[in-house]
């Protein structure tokens, strides 16, 4: 019961994924998760960057980088300096176009406040009304807020508007921070959804980091926790924490999660 | 002090100095002679500092006791699109401190992208008793909190313009600060606040401010309360309005209708957040007398824009997003002869695939059909030579010409071919072309035909681009007026730099990301060079952690008097000739 509930606002760590092919996107009980996995599997096979971990922030994974320079028709080579040792992890390059492509910083040069014109004509007026009414974190048409990860040493800005998804975020995060990741980052990997408190206890006792936020009623949520709309209206800054000092978040996280339903 | 004979008395001098105003102008007389200098320092009023880094607050009042008006900007132009970390500087505190105690008089501060606290906008509030006008463009960190104070005790307040500024907006009550007797407003820009204002206090405000010509709004201003907005203030010459949508009922729009209609003033338009199109024919009545419009933020469709561009005539400034489309913009060609500057925006940059019809074909049928035209900024996705080099034939008077093929490295979509030629065509023949950008897939050669013709340009702009150091020579000595130059993602390194050092100093600034300048070499041209400041920014850890060959992630150089900075965050070195590295 307490799964079927859940639906929209259940708590995952794992970022909800780029679900296009799935028809259920949301999560099911933890067993069902474990059958599932190979389906899951074989369902992200192009995804599986989208919908994992940069949670822990793991360097982007290669494929994405190979997709990122993978200008489709473009006769050049990359030109990319040395500098970008990160992207040159060349894969082969992935025949099928991602669907939502790696934003490289800073391009197109457009201005945070600009940038989603699109986005905005999408969503119905009311829609967009009511969430312009909501935001409160300066400029009327950015959602800037503050991201400050344990152990580096400066602050950073994102604009949540600049993403569409928690991927897209976790993304621009994990290449925010990729400098400052202390030791080895590894994990099972956020394949599996999990609901089950024992299994996110689990889960935040093995990684080193996992990213939180203060809503606007004050209180530090893990990332992921609801729909996206959700966390961009209601997000007032963003924490990077230790996995381990995260696990004092879950059982409010939890909290939070059965008053909505 | 001799005197020659022919020379004038100090008084008559200064006379005639005050006449001239502009900046180069009065540079060049102060470098006359000394008694001109200090003629002349002792009568300047105005300043203008376009990198706040390249001077010190003592050395400017030092030089200028008695200015009236400063201007100052802080971060590189790269910082408006998130390549600049946070904490980089830009502090315009010590500048306000020091000038609350040198300038009693001051009457006008012009801020660019400059980190301004709460604090700061106290300071001015307290200290200019005929403080006049405030204008933070792009600047970030203060709070509706410091406007408060600005608008309680700024008695004289003409202007106050906080165009794209982000504001943490705490509440829109400090509106309601500005005291009842206050009522020498001329100009308010708040557009880029997200919270309501106190909209009765904006209407009393409004109307009892009777040269007010200036009024933007922010989005939360609800449509419905703009004509009472526009009939307490029917003199206003450019409006901004907030979001332009609300319940469809009838009385709104002839409202509104009216309202336009009793603003014969009018000539400037702008916000036209949400817009529901069937509210936009309510601006016709004063079409015909816009002389600039700024849809940019419209997200309606090419028909509507068509109706609304057709009409107006007197048009010389258009911003608009492309969903316009070649077709709106053919309408515009034909209908606004007067058109001076376009830009048209992109309403889905991250998008992969085109989701209007806007081609390179639209700017040709405006370089075509506006024989004024002058300034271009313009995003979209496909390009040719062809195009490039019809509207470089068409607009020879180009002056600024920024052109954003959104896919990094796009060629002659026709040919396949890079866009060398067609970029070559246009700094030939826009012999007066002050202000470049360049995109799509590009050689050495563009920069050799840059090099070439670009002789008046001050200001250029690269991305993604080049083969060899050789394109960065060219331009570096070849562009005879550069001031400005930025660079990211390109293959340019030591050699061209270090080769063309000395040209350095007479630029204003060199901003070059992602390129492949190596550590070593900007230590080199620290060392050499000791006017300059040679900034590396490296977000991974000191440079000195590397070997000397591994390329700096940014690197940002500026000629300055004042030494290397000291406010510096833990991720900018300085390469200079004290030390090899010094971390601050």
């Amino acid at each position: 019961m307490e799964k079927m509930v859940f639906e929209e606002t259940e708590l995952r760590l794992g970022l909800p994924g780029n679900n296009k092919k799935k028809n259920n996107e949301k999560k099911r009980g933890f067993s069902e998760t474990e059958s599932e996995t190979e389906s899951d599997e074989n369902n992200n096979s192009d995804e599986t960057s989208n919908t994992t971990v940069d949670l822990l922030l793991n360097l982007s994974s290669p494929k994405k980088e190979a997709n990122k320079n993978n200008n489709n028709g473009v006769v050049a080579e990359n030109h990319s300096s040395p500098n970008n040792n990160k992207e040159k992890n060349l894969l082969p390059s992935d025949p099928a176009k991602p669907p939502a492509k790696a934003q490289v910083v800073g391009w197109p040069p457009v201005r945070s406040y600009r940038k989603n014109m699109f986005a905005v004509q999408k969503s119905s007026t009311e829609e967009s009304q009511k969430n312009e009414k909501n935001n409160n974190n300066g400029n009327g048409n950015g959602s800037f807020v503050k991201v400050s990860m344990d152990g580096a040493p400066y602050l950073r800005k994102v604009d949540l508007k600049n993403y569409n998804s928690y991927p897209q975020l976790s993304d621009a995060l994990g290449k925010m921070f990729s400098s400052f990741t202390i030791g080895s980052c590894e994990s099972e990997g956020m394949k599996d959804f999990f609901m089950n408190e024992r299994a996110l206890m689990d889960l935040l006792n093995n990684s080193d980091y996992v990213p939180t936020y203060e809503d606007k009623d004050g209180d530090w949520m893990l990332v992921g926790d609801v729909p996206w709309e959700m966390f961009v209206e209601s997000c007032k800054r963003l924490r990077i924490m230790k996995g381990k000092e995260a696990i004092g978040l879950a059982p409010r996280a939890m909290e939070k999660c059965k008053n909505r339903s | 002090m001799k005197k020659a004979a022919y020379s004038f008395p100090e008084e008559v001098l200064e006379h005639v100095f005050s006449f001239i105003v502009s900046d180069k102008d009065r540079s060049s007389i102060s470098l006359v002679c000394k008694s001109w200098y200090e003629i002349e320092r002792w009568c300047r009023r105005k300043v203008f500092v376009g990198n706040c880094y390249a001077v010190s607050p003592p050395i400017l009042i030092k030089r200028f006791p008695e200015l009236r008006s400063v201007t100052l900007k802080g971060k590189p132009h790269f910082a408006d699109f998130n390549l600049v970390p946070e904490g980089w500087g830009g502090f315009a505190c010590p500048w306000i401190r020091a000038m609350a105690g040198a300038y009693p008089w001051l009457e006008e501060i012009r801020l660019k992208r400059m980190v301004v606290s709460d604090e700061s906008l106290e300071i001015i509030a307290k200290s200019f008793r005929n403080f006049k006008v405030l204008v933070l463009s792009s600047c970030e960190g203060f709070t509706t909190e410091g406007l408060a104070a600005i608008a309680a005790n700024c008695r004289n307040l003409r202007e106050l313009d906080l165009r794209e500024s982000e504001v943490e907006d705490l509440s829109g009550r400090w509106l309601s600060d500005f005291p009842d007797s206050y009522t020498s407003l001329e100009s308010l820009n708040i557009s880029c606040l997200g919270n309501e204002v106190n909209l009765l206090a904006l209407e009393r405000l409004v109307s009892r401010c009777p040269n007010l010509k200036t009024l933007r709004l922010n989005r939360a201003v609800p449509l419905d309360r703009l004509p009472n907005l526009l009939r307490g203030a029917p003199q206003l010459a450019e409006l901004g309005t907030g979001a332009y949508t609300s319940e469809m009922r009838p009385d709104v729009f002839s409202n509104l209708a009216e309202a336009f209609a009793g603003c014969k003033q009018l000539k400037t338009l702008s916000g036209f957040w949400d817009v529901l199109p069937s509210y936009l024919p309510a601006v016709n009545p004063i079409c015909s007398q816009l002389i600039s419009l700024n849809l940019s933020y419209a997200t309606v469709q090419s028909p509507d824009l068509i109706k609304l561009v057709s009409l107006c005539e007197k048009l010389q400034k258009l911003w608009v997003l492309d969903y316009i489309e070649d077709d709106g913009l053919e309408v515009l060609a034909a209908s606004c002869k007067d058109l001076r500057e376009l830009r048209v925006f992109p309403s889905d940059p991250f998008g992969l695939e085109p989701n209007v019809a806007l081609t390179e074909q639209g700017l040709v049928s405006v370089s075509e059909g506006c024989p004024k035209l002058q300034s271009v900024l313009y995003f979209c996705r496909q390009m040719s030579n062809a195009a490039l080099n019809t509207i470089a034939r068409n607009r020879p008077n180009l002056t600024r010409f920024r052109l954003c093929i959104i896919e990094p490295r796009s060629p002659d979509y026709l040919t396949l071919q890079p866009l060398d030629d067609g970029f070559g065509a246009i700094v030939e023949h826009c012999k007066d072309l002050r202000r470049l950008s360049l995109s799509g897939l590009l050689t050495d050669r563009v920069f050799e035909y840059i090099g070439t013709y670009g002789k008046k340009l001050e200001m250029l702009s690269v991305a993604f681009a080049g083969d060899s150091d050789l394109g960065l020579h060219h331009v570096l000595s070849g562009c005879d007026n550069l001031r400005k130059l930025e660079i990211r993602d390109c293959p340019f390194g030591d050699k061209a730099l270090l080769a063309n050092a000395a040209k350095l100093e007479t630029m204003r600034s060199l901003w070059m990301s992602s390129c492949s300048v190596s550590f070593g070499a900007c230590k080199v041209l620290g060392q050499k060079m000791p006017r300059l400041n040679v900034e590396v920014m490296d977000e991974s850890g000191p440079p000195d952690s590397r070997p000397e060959s591994s390329p700096v992630e940014k690197l940002y150089v500026y000629r300055t008097v004042a030494g290397p900075r000291l406010d510096m965050p833990g991720f900018v070195w300085t390469m200079d000739d004290d030390s090899a590295l010094r971390i601050s």
